[in-house]
């Protein structure tokens, strides 16, 4: 633990942090740009050129608004639901592997801010402290539609990391670590061997649902849905603090993103990096391209099903978590467990 | 029953067969739809820089003719007030004093002549009406204002300006016939 190592880890975590809020920040002003593009529109396009100064207007604006808290609230759980909701998102980004490591001055320093073996865990655990944030903003409003909306965030986001986590339990058997730099390593190379997709086609799906379920994104956004909850958990919040709660979601879908690609999609690995013959920096910063093409898709992917698909009924949602997805998951580890017993017979 | 037409179908309540009901394919078919837009070209347009062109036939704010020689043609006859179904227009017929030649073409002219934006509904029945070819719509829009009363159009704000250089251009909406009509030197106003 030399001072060296302490200012290595020091300017990852600065560096990713500050590129998670800006990529959290220009997710808002993707949103709405896809969201115009998607419906012929020309979205924002008044700040700056092309309307890129939009986040910052939005932000400047959120800083301006006046800050209220209720009479009726419970003021410090008030104040302490968007923290909440703020930090744990910021926490996931620790265990995701940005790019394999770069060697200088004949040390290697891995993009990686901490490769705890658990990983995988680690990511579950922190996500699923979120759902603190949004009940107790909810319910410390003292508002009937926030405490609803609060409501239906956790039991939905409960009902959901059932189904995700087994749907992973069925890749991890497969991979045989619960390490997310492992499980990256895993998929390297280009002769055929293949991302993690490939092999768990339907594990993807369920997962992929799954996050749009724990992100209460569309067609999963009935805590906050509008037309039936006002706002759902953040009806109460104003200024900034309703700016956490929107911006925790934007980072939870650029996490999302990242783990998705990083878990099925070979993370930073891309097809035939080792025949390029490139030396090993390069390699490794064109893999930080390719894992950001690839969760920029999934971003992307995230705001193409909300303009797609309506939003579910609250029952539709329950019926699908609990009847549809958990037996799915289930029978996706029976099927992998078979498939690996075989292949390990014969 | 008899059909009227034949566009009514008949609902049947259809079993879902098992890919219909895993819902999948009909997600990817919304998806393709939705990205199809993403490559479509915009409707809207980026507007105070870019306007869209009116129709030639646009009927917006009115304005009151002036002849040749700057006298305004209006006589304050009432036709135009009694054709609008709005009952938008007003008016105070005065004579012309000697010496007034110049500005007013007949006789009798309307000291005070009012529109009211609110209730007009841009028919142009009163243009249709007018004998005297004095008021026209035109392709001008009547601006958002903030008090109802801004809305009541007096003269000050009809008449178009006497010299040549500011005249409204009405040619769009004068028609074949009224093109026609005005060959006929044999009437007075033809002049």
């Amino acid at each position: 633990m030399d001072m060296h190592f302490l200012l290595y880890k020091f300017i990852l975590v600065v560096v990713i942090f500050a590129i998670t809020l800006l990529i959290a920040m220009y997710s808002t002003y993707a949103e709405r740009k896809v969201a115009a593009f998607l419906q012929d529109r020309l979205g924002p396009n008044r700040a700056g050129p092309f309307g890129i100064l939009q986040p910052l207007a939005d932000g400047v604006k959120m800083f301006m608004k006046e800050e209220i808290i209720p009479n009726v609230s419970n003021k410090a759980l008030f104040v302490l639901g968007p923290c909440i909701a703020m930090l744990t998102a910021c926490m996931t980004g620790v265990v995701i592997p940005w790019g394999d490591s770069l060697i200088i001055g004949g040390k290697s320093y891995s993009l990686q801010i901490s490769d705890i073996n658990i990983g995988v865990l680690y990511a579950f655990a922190v996500v699923s402290i979120g759902v603190y944030g949004i009940m107790i903003g909810g319910w410390a409003s003292n508002n009937k539609y926030s405490l609803l909306g609060a409501l239906r965030a956790s039991s939905q986001m409960i009902s959901y990391e059932v189904a995700m986590g087994l749907s992973i339990i069925a890749l991890v058997m497969m991979t045989g670590s619960i390490s997310v730099k492992e499980i990256a390593e895993q998929q390297a190379g280009g002769h055929w061997n293949m991302w993690n997709v490939c092999y768990q086609p339907l594990g993807f799906l369920i997962f992929l649902i799954c996050a749009f379920a724990e992100t209460n994104r569309t067609p999963f956004d009935l805590p906050e849905c509008e037309t039936e909850l006002v706002g759902g958990y953040h009806t109460e919040y104003s200024s900034m603090k309703l700016g956490f709660y929107l911006f925790a979601e934007y980072i939870n879908m650029f996490i999302s993103s990242a783990i998705i690609s990083t878990l099925y999609f070979g993370g930073y690995n891309f097809p035939f990096m080792n025949d390029l013959g490139l030396s090993h920096n390069w390699i490794t910063v064109l893999g930080v391209i390719a894992l950001v093409i690839k969760f920029t898709f999934f971003i992307f992917f995230f705001m193409w099903i909300r303009w797609t698909i309506p939003r579910f009924r609250y029952d539709q949602l329950m019926n699908l978590g609990w009847k549809i997805l958990i037996p799915l998951s289930i029978a996706n580890i029976i099927l992998t467990g078979v498939v690996l017993y075989f292949k390990s017979r014969f | 029953m008899q059909l009227l037409t034949n566009r009514s179908k008949i609902v049947v309540k259809k079993q879902m067969n098992f890919w219909e009901k895993i819902y999948l394919p009909a997600i990817l078919g919304g998806l393709a739809i939705t990205i199809k837009h993403l490559f479509r070209k915009q409707t809207t347009i980026s507007y105070p820089e870019q306007k869209r062109a009116f129709s030639a036939t646009y009927r917006g704010e009115h304005v009151l003719k002036r002849d040749e020689n700057g006298a305004e043609r209006c006589t304050a006859c009432g036709l135009c007030a009694v054709s609008c179904p709005a009952e938008a227009i007003t008016m105070v017929a005065a004579e012309r004093k000697p010496g007034e030649e110049k500005m007013y073409r007949e006789e009798k002219y309307a000291s005070v002549y009012e529109i009211n934006m609110l209730r007009c509904i841009f028919c142009g029945y009163c243009e249709e009406a007018c004998p005297k070819e004095a008021i026209f719509l035109t392709d001008r829009k009547v601006p958002s204002l903030f008090e109802r009363n801004e809305f009541i159009y007096g003269k000050d704000k009809l008449v178009e300006p006497v010299e040549k250089s500011k005249r409204v251009d009405v040619s769009k909406r004068q028609t074949q016939e009224v093109a026609e009509f005005k060959k006929h030197t044999e009437y007075a106003h033809n002049h």
